[in-house]
């Protein structure tokens, strides 16, 4: 296999180009790889359709940063704040600027990146029956379910198939095979849906690690375009057995970019006027430091012998 | 002086809408500190769902800010994916679903997606998220609101989260069961009543009048023959409610 081994801010000029769709934090509130957006915010990639049922505020970030033409989700907000800032200013104001929104929700979204991951024409689903969301999204189809007497009606939702999905493990090898643990939101469909996948791994392991537990396996190295050891990817943004939340980032977050002005200042100090990752890092110091999982709660171990 | 305040009387009014054995859309804060409540009282066996993916048989050991939160994954009694999870209320399978919103109607309609026309809206929330879906397949979708006049509006700008549509029986001509069985408020307890399935006030929470619940609703809204007051928390809801809010929270 090949090695796949790249640097973030390799794999972002790489395998993401302007006008791309790019499904990030597919996860919903944990794993947000948020160094990815970070080090897109900086290589000012512009025109993308992010794709993400809730994001945390890494959908916010981007649309105030200007790298986004369109937004196909169901949440875009600050979890633990409230409403964002940007994502407001964008739809009321059109400032900076207006994206056009894709309204879903959390399943539609899912039935859509699952009928891109499994190659269906479509997914029928009964969710959104009566929802405004079917006026909004008219890419969102009722229809007469075939195989009903009574003429049910079910909705239709088209496939997604992102160009790029980027996902948070907490170990992969180089060859891009990896581990993920806790829930998945939609990482999953994400991973098997979008044409490239770009993985942030919080530790790169030797290929045994990652071949002596195959159930745990998100999806195979061969599916794995680039694969960027980044440690603490997630900021502030939890991960299972490895960084817990930092909450008051997010309500730092909120109240500085609730002005366009405090929004630029705050990008500023936190995106642009750092060089990389590594200086996030470094900027964090001891905040991060206080944020590592130092406990242990481990699984049972699994045994596959063959004989 | 109540020994207990308006919130822990919601949480408490909440967990009664929860009974033994049922599966459950918990959601965060105020809702899953019910679904706590619950589990420690009338309904053991109830079981909790996360849209993450999360499924639990016991809330969390601390506050959680978000669901995704590490303590949520920690013996949890599955860490699945959205569509596994979600999917139970697709199959039939899920008994009630607490939502919120911003704006909720006089048939249980919820607005979480915009103010205003949807195309050039006055302000924009963050959307759905899961509770169009869960208001649209949960046997009991279960509104947590403030009592206020521009949040219990006559006709919600936008129908994010399907409640009884136009009343009667729209809801099930649109293709959908279930419905709202319960608005929480931090006032009272409005239910869908007669035929045409149109919130009543049902139960006044203690110290409240009909004449002021009336005053902070947006549409003209009724009395249902049989109104009550809610009861007062009892002495086991509110032992169960301070050993999960360990640090009075909700007080």
């Amino acid at each position: 296999m090949d090695d796949k081994i790249l640097s973030l801010n390799t794999a972002i000029a790489e395998h993401i180009q302007p006008g791309d769709s790019v499904v990030l934090g597919a996860c919903l509130e944990p794993e947000v790889p948020f160094a990815a957006a970070h080090e897109i915010i900086r290589q000012k990639i512009t025109g993308l359709n992010m794709i993400a049922p809730i994001s945390d505020v890494s959908t916010d970030m981007l649309i105030g940063a200007g790298c986004c033409s369109d937004i196909t989700g169901a949440w875009v907000g600050n979890v633990s704040s409230g409403l964002g800032h940007n994502y407001r200013r964008s739809i009321e104001a059109a400032d900076p600027y207006r994206v056009t929104v894709h309204d879903h929700s959390n399943f539609s979204l899912g039935m859509a990146l699952m009928a891109g991951a499994y190659g269906m024409p479509y997914a029928p689903m009964r969710s959104l029956l009566g929802s405004d969301i079917l006026k909004s999204n008219r890419q969102l189809k009722i229809a007469a379910n075939p195989f009903s007497d009574t003429g049910e009606q079910v909705v239709l939702v088209p496939p997604l198939k992102p160009d790029v999905a980027i996902v948070a493990v907490q170990r992969a090898d180089r060859f891009g095979n990896n581990h993920h643990w806790g829930s998945r939101g939609l990482i999953f469909e994400a991973a098997m849906a979008a044409k490239k996948l770009i993985l942030l791994a919080d530790e790169i392991v030797e290929p045994d690690v990652i071949a002596s537990d195959p159930s745990r396996v998100l999806v195979p190295g061969f599916l794995t375009t680039a694969v960027c050891h980044v440690h603490a990817a997630v900021h502030p943004a939890p991960m299972t057995g490895r960084w817990q939340r930092d909450t008051s980032f997010f309500g730092d977050y909120h109240s500085h970019s609730r002005t366009r002005d405090g929004f630029l200042a705050w990008l500023n100090e936190w995106v642009l006027d750092v060089p990389d990752h590594e200086a996030y890092l470094k900027k964090l110091g001891h905040r991060l430091d206080n944020l590592k999982i130092t406990g242990s709660a481990l699984a049972a171990d699994v045994n596959y012998a063959a004989e | 002086m109540a020994n207990y305040s308006i919130q822990e009387l919601m949480i408490v009014a909440a967990s009664r809408e929860i009974r033994d054995g049922e599966v459950v859309f918990v959601g965060m804060r105020l809702p899953i500190t019910a679904y706590g409540v619950a589990r420690l009282t009338h309904a053991p066996n109830a079981v909790g769902l996360f849209e993450t993916g999360v499924v639990r048989y016991a809330p969390a050991n601390s506050l959680l800010y978000t669901m995704g939160d590490n303590a949520n994954q920690l013996n949890a009694a599955w860490t699945a994916g959205l569509i596994p999870v979600m999917s139970l209320l697709q199959r039939g399978r899920v008994d009630a679903g607490f939502i919120g919103g911003a704006e909720i109607d006089r048939f249980g309609n919820i607005n979480t997606s915009y103010i205003g026309d949807f195309k050039n809206p006055t302000t924009k929330l963050p959307g759905s998220g899961g509770a169009a879906d869960i208001a649209a397949m949960s046997k009991r979708t279960l509104a947590i609101m403030n009592h206020e006049k521009r949040r219990l509006v006559e006709r919600v700008d936008y129908i994010t989260s399907p409640g009884y549509l136009d009343g009667g029986d729209s809801r099930k001509i649109a293709g959908l069961s279930g419905g709202p069985a319960a608005v929480i408020t931090d006032r009272a307890i409005l239910r869908p009543y007669g035929d045409n399935n149109e919130l009543h006030l049902t139960s006044t929470h203690p110290g409240q009048s009909v004449e002021d619940i009336r005053d902070h609703t947006g549409w003209a809204l009724q009395v249902a023959p049989d109104v009550t007051e809610t009861p007062a928390p009892t002495l086991d809801e509110l032992t169960a409610l301070h050993t999960i809010d360990t640090d009075g929270f909700w007080r």
